[in-house]
């Protein structure tokens, strides 16, 4: 099976946030819940670059390894999903996880957390596919449509890519190799355990 | 694994042919390939990794449950992103990317990518609303139009037709855009405009001037072939994201050099090869400083000087004034660093040019657009693929209603306001022309320009005798136009409360609605969105695009070609101006709109593009070229064209020409798109020496001439009498001889009947079948002897921070301009003795965020946006924020130089600007002056982020040619609050 992964390549990216706005408008995801954000480097300085950020869908999540009561899940395409259901909003994955990925709608007083959100690379989750009650609780599920994740489609200069590792791997080593520079896959090595060598 | 370019030819045919729709259920393998966000162009090389791995999926494309895709244009800038609606019972349920566009290929930006949520309408005006004693109540369409009808017809007995001004919009389609300047006209005023005052007016004066025509020469997707590329007040990266798509692909393909001129280092210029510093507002004396070198070591283009260019040597005269001491006394820019760049745009090409409204937004922002031109002749940079005058321009259809005449200083497509001008139109719309002159006060108005959207308040404050009109302004008819984006914002509020009569017609409320005082006689009509409509809209390259209506109007909104209607039903006109219109129930059919377009478009190439021609490009869009913009020639619907039928796109619809994709570019035929410079400016000129000599110059290109021309010269631009004498008459037939004919009056007296006045499209047919544009071939100016500095001068700002130089490089005398009076010499005077730049001693300047655009009111009223930038901020560099105490993310207040201006606001310390510097977004609006006019608006229709606007701030300042504003560069001081 594919082994499903984001890269962003920095030197492409401008930060426009069509990325966020995608995933806002296909996953309808409320205010003040990010799945994805951009992240810009000595902003204003020369140097200046740009990463879009999400769950990266880690090998061997660290989401997953603290979860006390194991609602994480990985995919046949390994994407690291979770239960709501099962969720208790302990808020354990936000500290474990690199990348800031999981967020908590604010659900009470004393600042309790709701269930845990993020990034479903938009394979929505547990549920029925394509189900409205999986659509409520976690957002489109465009795997199953055999469409890859918005934010990555809508990209205005086609920086963030998604989509079989190997496949954007090889992408970004010829853009690499075609332009004579790159700043690395950002988060890769993180994310899952290797760099791409070019 | 090396890419072979040759592949990326031979397999691109074959992509196309899966693009979705065709693709069946699930990832294929190329579908997979290509969502995974790969160039279309590159993906033949994949093709020997294994991809076995890709799970089969189940469901069909992209029609789930029964949703319906519809496409539209992305309304929030000039690139003409294709947006693919998933409609569902009427409900705009989703949004897919629209991979098959050649301009965007599925991407988007921040804006593009939740443009649906303006179709939700959380934030809309939901039904037709009237101010009375101060408060907003409900009122129908009947009343609305009814109450603004009578109070309109007792302003234009008072007070004539002149005082009523019509105020369209940049998002209108091109049929709405032709319609609101038609309306005017058939009103009797030619006080109608849009926001290409405030943004490219000056580009189009300054470039019509040089070469001909008011546009971007070649397009976004054609900067793929440059090798150079300069970026000068232009911040693609957040006003044009999609844009960098083919800039930075370019970029990689050809490692091209890529410069940034400006006074701050935008997202641009983090992508850039290198960044350039500039103090606001001294463009001439970089380009100068550029042309100094060129000229110094011999880079120019002497053959293309000598062929296609008039008036390079008075240029030379005054580049020898800015040495490179002088150059950097002015601008700061170090001549190692002005050197390397000047040598690279020479040397290195080819190379293109790009600006936005860093340029244009000045006092001298005509004389700026020039400097830029002739620095592009200079080095043989126009008409070529990779090289030109790349002008991006900010909403999606602001080309498109430039051209259709929302303008003070013309009909519609450039015809002007002369007799000849409204005699073509009264045939176009079959009225009698002296009808059309009994609708205005004075006959003499009729041939003169209006008054420029950045005056709208001096014409309704000034007393009345200072204002060239019978009376001053009374009412304010408001289509799709923010209130924010014009300069001195204290002025506007006054203004608005001076008025009789304030009507908008928009979406949302709109900063019109807030602004002020204002008790009664204050009308809010709910426009729908572009994504309502069916309707064209003209890209930044010229291509037109047809959008279909995704969802009816939501809630009470119409579409503005109905309020036009019923606008003119009321107003006693609907019969005459709608004559050639089909209208169903009260809406103009956009189709009949386009084609009386097409009838009457003959001077800028408009009369080729029939809405079934475009509806074809929408459908075909898989099968453009993505650099060249061309389909393939055997296919049976857009065969030969190119996308878009860029204009001009010459003839009859039946005559198929396919579109001029690179304008003025003489390696094509006419036939195929080619061109020349144009022969706008006459055939020769006589010039006058020191010593009482004249000379007569030609100004027809010497030697010369587009690909296959029958005519090894330059030529003037052909007329019945010109035919005749080269004996092609001959190959008019007996209907097009005899339309030319009855314009001209009888077969003796039509030799005058031109290219662009010929009904029939005859004259053009026969001189594009010799291989001749019809427009004529001649040279580009250098030496624009119309212009108040025929050759570009540099003046300092009206509030410049280097009063030293005033002196030296003073603004133009006080002068009457577009029926006002234009006392910028006055006020800059003032500002130096009183010692201005002691009290305001920052440079504020503005620009754009990529979250938000225009005014914007509807931006902000989209929460996916709203969320990503929630206040109202400035840019201030590190030393002088210590100076203050202003720590990043506090509260300052900004004061401006006039009417004791202040805004309250969040500072972000930043290097992004440099000492002495600080830059505003120009987007916010709903707090004024440190108040928070929440609640003014109409209950739920405030947007949901309100701020400062910057144009509170900014000041005096107006371009002599175009009455162009200057938000660009004036002087504030900050304190932390």
């Amino acid at each position: 099976m594919a082994r499903m992964k984001f890269l962003c390549d920095a030197d492409r990216c401008i930060e426009c946030n069509a990325c966020v706005t995608a995933c806002k408008n296909e996953n309808e995801v409320p205010w003040g819940i990010n799945r994805r954000r951009v992240v810009t480097l000595n902003d204003g300085k020369p140097g200046e670059r740009s990463v879009s950020m999400a769950c990266m869908h880690c090998t061997d999540a660290p989401c997953a390894a603290v979860c006390p009561v194991n609602c994480f899940y990985t995919t046949a395409d390994a994407v690291v999903l979770h239960s709501k259901d099962l969720c208790i909003g302990c808020g354990y994955c936000f500290y474990a996880c690199p990348f800031g990925a999981p967020q908590y709608p604010k659900v009470g007083n004393f600042g309790s957390r709701g269930k845990m959100d993020k990034c479903t690379f938009c394979a929505g989750g547990p549920e029925a596919d394509g189900s409205k009650e999986e659509f409520e609780k976690y957002g489109s599920n465009r795997l199953a449509e055999g469409k890859l994740p918005l934010c990555a489609e809508m990209c205005s200069t086609k920086s963030l890519l998604a989509g079989d590792g190997d496949v954007i791997a090889q992408i970004y080593k010829e853009r690499v190799t075609k332009r004579g520079y790159g700043s690395g896959a950002w988060g890769w090595q993180t994310a899952y355990r290797e760099s791409i060598a070019i | 694994m090396l890419i072979k370019r040759t592949e990326r030819q031979a397999r691109r045919s074959a992509l196309a042919a899966s693009l979705p729709g065709q693709s069946g259920s699930g990832f294929d393998r190329r579908t997979f390939l290509r969502r995974s966000g790969l160039a279309a162009g590159a993906l033949a090389t994949i093709g020997a990794l294994p991809l076995a791995t890709v799970r089969k999926a189940e469901a069909a494309g992209p029609n789930v449950a029964g949703a319906t895709i519809r496409k539209n244009f992305c309304t929030h800038c000039s690139v003409g992103c294709t947006v693919m609606a998933e409609v569902s019972n009427g409900v705009w349920v989703g949004q897919e990317p629209g991979w098959e566009s050649p301009i965007n290929r599925g991407s988007h930006c921040a804006k593009g990518a939740a443009t649906r949520e303006l179709v939700h309408g959380d934030r809309r005006l939901r039904y037709p609303m009237k101010l009375v004693n101060g408060q907003w109540q409900r009122i129908s369409w009947d009343a609305a139009i009814n109450e603004i009808g009578d109070k309109m017809m007792e302003i234009r007995a008072k007070s004539g037709a002149e005082s009523v001004y019509w105020l369209g919009s940049a998002k209108f389609t091109n049929e709405q855009a032709y319609l609101c300047r038609k309306l005017a006209a058939f009103w009797g005023t030619n006080n109608v405009d849009h926001q290409a005052r405030i943004c490219h007016s000056t580009t189009v004066a300054g470039v019509a001037n040089t070469w001909g025509y008011g546009a971007m020469t070649n397009s976004y997707n054609d900067i793929r072939n440059s090798k150079t590329i300069i970026f000068m007040g232009s911040n693609a990266a957040e006003a044009h994201p999609v844009s960098l798509q083919h800039i930075l692909t370019g970029k990689e393909i050809n490692r091209a050099n890529v410069f940034v001129i400006e006074p701050r280092m935008t997202r641009t210029a983090a992508h850039a090869t290198e960044y350039v510093r500039i103090r606001s507002g001294t463009d001439i004396p970089i380009i100068w400083g550029m042309l100094w070198h060129i000229f110094k070591n011999g880079w120019e283009d002497k053959e293309f000087i000598r062929q296609r260019v008039y008036g390079m040597d008075d240029v030379r005269k005054e580049v020898e004034k800015w040495d490179p001491a002088e150059v950097e006394r002015v601008t700061g820019v170090p001549e190692a660093q002005l050197k390397r760049v000047a040598e690279t745009f020479a040397k290195q090409k080819p190379s293109t040019f790009i600006w936005c409204m860093g340029a244009t937004q000045h006092t001298i922002g005509t004389a700026n657009v020039r400097a830029i031109c002739i620095l592009l002749l200079a080095t043989g940079s126009v008409g070529g693929p990779g090289s030109g005058a790349n002008i991006f321009r900010g909403h999606t259809n602001v080309q498109g209603a430039t051209d259709l005449g929302l303008d003070v200083t013309s009909l519609p497509l450039y015809y002007g306001l002369d007799a000849g001008a409204w005699n073509h139109w009264a045939r176009v719309w079959e009225v009698d022309y002296n009808y059309l002159k009994g609708r205005f006060d004075d006959p003499k108005l009729m041939e003169t320009s209006g008054i420029p959207s950045t005056r709208w308040h001096d014409a309704t404050l000034l007393p009345k005798d200072k204002v060239a009109q019978k009376d001053n302004l009374r009412a304010m008819f408001i289509m799709g136009h923010g209130g924010n984006t014009v300069t001195r914002m204290p002025e506007t509020a006054k203004a608005i409360e001076k008025l009789e009569l304030l009507v908008v017609a928009d979406p949302v409320p709109t900063t019109w609605a807030v602004l002020s005082e204002r008790k009664n006689g204050t009308y809010l009509l709910p426009a729908c969105t572009s994504y309502e409509v069916d309707g064209s809209r003209t890209a930044s390259n010229r291509s037109l695009q047809w959008g279909e209506q995704i969802v009816k109007p939501i809630f009470e909104s119409k579409n503005d070609l109905e309020i036009m209607y019923l606008l003119a039903k009321k107003l006693g006109f609907a019969d005459s101006m709608f004559k050639n219109i089909k209208v169903e129930g009260n809406l103009p059919s956009a189709e009949d709109v386009l084609r009386e377009i097409n009838r009457g478009g003959w001077s800028t190439g408009y009369c080729g593009q029939s809405p079934e021609r475009l509806k074809a490009h929408a459908k075909n869009q898989a099968k453009f070229d993505i650099v060249t913009l061309r389909a393939p020639a055997d296919d049976p619907e857009v065969g030969g064209d190119y996308y878009g039928l860029p204009w001009p796109c010459w003839g009859t619809p039946a005559m198929k020409h396919p579109g001029t994709p690179i304008l003025y570019n003489p390696s094509l035929a006419v036939k195929d798109g080619g061109g020349t410079f144009r022969a706008r400016f006459g055939n020769e000129r006589e010039e006058k020496a020191a010593d009482g000599t004249v000379t007569k110059v030609s100004l027809l290109g010497d030697g010369y001439y587009s690909k296959d021309s029958e005519i090894k010269d330059g030529y003037p631009q052909f007329t019945y009498g010109v035919l005749k004498k080269l004996g092609w008459d001959k190959d008019l037939t007996d209907a097009e001889r005899a339309v030319i004919e009855r314009i001209g009056g009888g077969p003796d007296k039509s030799d005058g009947v031109a290219w662009s006045t010929d009904l029939s499209g005859g004259i053009q047919r026969v001189a594009i079948l010799h291989n001749c544009i019809p427009y004529g071939n001649g040279k580009a100016r250098a030496n624009a002897w119309n212009l108040p500095d025929p050759v570009p001068v540099h003046r300092e700002p009206i509030y410049t921070p280097r009063p030293d130089l005033v002196a030296k490089y003073p603004t133009r005398p006080d002068a009457v301009q577009f029926r006002v009076p234009n006392i910028g010499f006055t006020v800059q005077k003032a500002a130096v003795d009183k010692g201005i730049a002691k009290q305001f001693p920052l440079i504020l300047t503005s620009g754009r965020l990529v979250e938000y655009e225009g005014g914007g009111e509807e931006t902000r009223s989209n929460k996916w946006l709203a969320e990503l930038q929630q206040d109202m901020f400035i840019e201030i560099n590190p030393a002088d924020a210590a100076e203050r105490g202003i720590t990043d993310g506090g509260w300052v207040w900004v004061t401006g130089a006039e009417d004791s201006a202040k805004a309250k606001m969040k500072a972000l310390v930043t290097e992004r600007v440099g000492k002495g510097v600080t830059w505003c977004p120009f987007h916010f609006a709903g707090w004024y002056q440190g108040v928070d006019q929440r609640a003014k608006y109409p209950k739920g229709a405030d947007p949901v982020v309100l701020g400062e606007s910057v144009n509170t701030l900014t000041t005096y300042g107006y371009d002599p040619v175009t009455g162009m504003q200057e938000p660009k560069a004036t002087l504030c001081q900050v304190r932390a609050a």
